[in-house]
């Protein structure tokens, strides 16, 4: 009874000040969930960051005190040519996906086209597909025409994990336009094509941004066309250079992380710059949202 | 179906959802359709060219006699099934379907309860709730070969920081064979795959507990419900669509996963953590018989496309309720 009555004589901002401190409570347990989920991250880093003396140390150097950039000074010189095909790559497929996507996106969220969901189904369903299905043809197929080792076999190939993904997620985004806008434009006597250019596309830009960002890290990222579909002959994506280089036996693991961290960094950099869209993004523009 | 409608919206979308819209005829006639088609031709070849010639090839690969030699000399003779029943009667089928089994079914379950906990964590706001959650999405949007790369490094058998600090705790006596021993391979790469899916099933989950009104639990409240009821009897039933939706979502993604396996154990030790998909791969690239890795490939596809199915079903309600 006599901590009912004391709560009761508690004055509001009293109370306010509970509420606050539990708040804070969670944000230190929030932040202590994160640091155990994202410890290998912080492990991947430290491990660039180590000389190689005490990488193998027990017990393991938790701080990299005597850090060292001989991992990165390594991984630029035998994974830098691998670094910039994937730049290469990515670019390529970026280009690919916005001018596909856009106007396809355009067509379907403002144009109210005869078989416009049936197309959306299809694009989901592809997007289900197996990559090891599609890998298996596409080398088949990119082998009789020449397009196996070759960047725009790999820009082409890399392009099926983003085009139906952009073009979803831009769909929803374009449905958010409102049609008084393009209608607006078509009064006073601009065509379709003429809309889409100087309406839709500068609106959507930030839609354009997003799947952009996202094509670039999905063909980054891409491993399974990169190792089947180059001999690394003439030229090797980066997760194919970091696939070898864990194969090796005398694995130089303060190269190897730094290497790891430096492909890591587009997908930072899509964090922070497409934060908002990102969640967005998971479902892969997938459904009415 | 209200499945799909719980999700979060994103900022661009506008309130136009639910408002019926009146016909509105085209000042062009008819001239509206084939000025549509003519920004979806592209897209439409291209489906046509990059999907559907492919999974009509593997296909037709799947019934042939393929081999490296039938891609310089055309020469590819067609075997009916044979392939097929090859694959199903090596020795390797059976161990090969229970381990992605296992691996899948493993996967969604952690990753769910996991995902569901800090959805549920992170449901109100709180100081750094907003950043402490974009930060939780690093893990699922790193190159999959980089989380291969960096767990090989904390799983190593000698100086991996897994087994040192059991070890230093003398939680066990001798250094765990994380990704060499046929015990703990498939085990491994199944804790590294739940890593990896959690914040997508936390950022589904997330945005499906935002759906819900704050009033019913208040509602749940007021009538004596203590926190453990209220997730029972109001958040669990009103977020089974958005759960279904994360299930399927990631069992179709789970059994394709290829990149983390491969970095981390190759499908080995002796085919302890052989998938369907790294089986596939092996046939193909490794034996280059391709017949036999397509057809593997085709199984893949079946079960990928029952489950894309039922989903389908879902979205395909709500974008007739969004039209």
């Amino acid at each position: 009874m006599a901590t009912t009555s004391a709560a009761r004589r508690r004055t509001p901002a009293a109370r306010r000040n509970i509420v606050v401190n539990r708040s804070w409570l969670k944000s230190a347990l929030g932040v202590a969930i994160l640091s155990v989920l994202l410890f290998p991250l912080y492990w991947m880093v430290n491990a660039s960051l180590l000389p190689s003396d005490e990488l193998l140390r027990q017990p393991p150097v938790w701080f990299p005190i005597n850090g060292t950039l001989a991992g990165y000074a390594s991984a630029i010189s035998t994974q830098g040519p691998h670094l910039v095909t994937s730049f290469i790559v990515s670019f390529g497929v970026v280009t690919v996906t916005l001018v596909l996507a856009a106007p396809a996106a355009y067509a379907l969220a403002q144009l109210r086209v005869r078989g416009g969901i049936p197309l959306v189904l299809v694009l989901l369903v592809v997007q289900m597909l197996p990559g090891i299905v599609m890998a298996n043809s596409l080398y088949g197929v990119f082998n009789q025409v020449g397009l196996v080792d070759n960047y725009i076999g790999l820009i082409l190939a890399d392009s099926t994990l983003a085009v139906p993904f952009a073009i979803l997620l831009l769909r929803t985004f374009m449905h958010g336009v409102p049609r008084e806008l393009s209608e607006a434009a078509r009064v006073d006597g601009a065509g379709y094509w003429r809309t889409f250019w100087s309406v839709i596309v500068p609106v959507s830009r930030n839609g354009l941004i997003t799947a952009g960002l996202f094509a670039f890290l999905l063909s980054w990222a891409d491993f399974l066309f990169a190792v089947t579909l180059t001999t690394g002959r003439s030229f090797e994506p980066i997760t194919v250079g970091i696939y070898r280089f864990v194969g090796n036996q005398t694995t130089n693991w303060n190269g190897l992380m730094a290497t790891a961290v430096l492909a890591s960094i587009p997908a930072a950099i899509l964090l922070i710059l497409a934060q908002r869209y990102v969640a967005a993004g998971v479902t892969g523009g997938a459904v009415k949202q | 179906m209200t499945s799909t409608q719980a999700l979060p919206a994103p900022p661009t979308q506008s309130r136009r959802g639910g408002r019926p819209r009146p016909p509105r005829r085209s000042r062009t006639g008819l001239g509206r359709p084939w000025v549509a088609l003519g920004f979806l031709l592209p897209t439409i070849l291209y489906v046509v060219a990059f999907f559907g010639y492919p999974i009509y090839y593997n296909l037709s690969m799947s019934l042939r006699d393929f081999t490296v030699r039938s891609f310089y000399t055309g020469e590819a003779p067609f075997v009916g099934l044979d392939n097929y029943t090859a694959v199903i009667s090596d020795p390797v089928f059976g161990q090969t379907v229970l381990n992605t089994v296992l691996f899948t079914v493993g996967s969604l379950f952690f990753q769910f309860v996991i995902g569901l906990a800090l959805a549920v964590f992170f449901r109100h706001n709180f100081p750094l709730s907003g950043l402490l959650r974009s930060l939780l999405l690093l893990p699922w949007l790193l190159p999959l070969v980089v989380s291969g790369a960096l767990w090989k490094w904390i799983l190593a058998q000698d100086y991996g920081v897994l087994n040192q600090t059991l070890e230093g705790l003398a939680l066990v006596s001798s250094p765990v064979p994380w990704l060499t021993s046929t015990e703990w391979a498939l085990i491994s790469v199944t804790l590294v795959n739940v890593w990896i899916g959690i914040p997508f099933n936390m950022v589904i989950l997330y945005g499906g507990l935002q759906a819900i009104p704050e009033s019913l639990y208040e509602a749940a409240f007021l009538d004596g419900a203590g926190p453990w009821q209220a997730f029972r009897n109001v958040t669990l039933p009103l977020l089974r669509p958005v759960i279904a939706v994360v299930l399927m979502l990631g069992l179709v993604y789970t059994i394709k996963v290829f990149d983390v396996i491969m970095v981390l154990t190759g499908g080995g030790p002796a085919q302890a953590s052989e998938t369907l998909t790294t089986w596939s791969y092996a046939l193909s690239f490794d034996e280059f018989a391709f017949g036999q890795g397509a057809a593997v490939g085709n199984l893949l596809i079946v079960v990928a496309l029952v489950f894309a199915l039922i989903y389908l079903r879902s979205v395909r309600r709500s974008m007739k309720e969004e039209q």
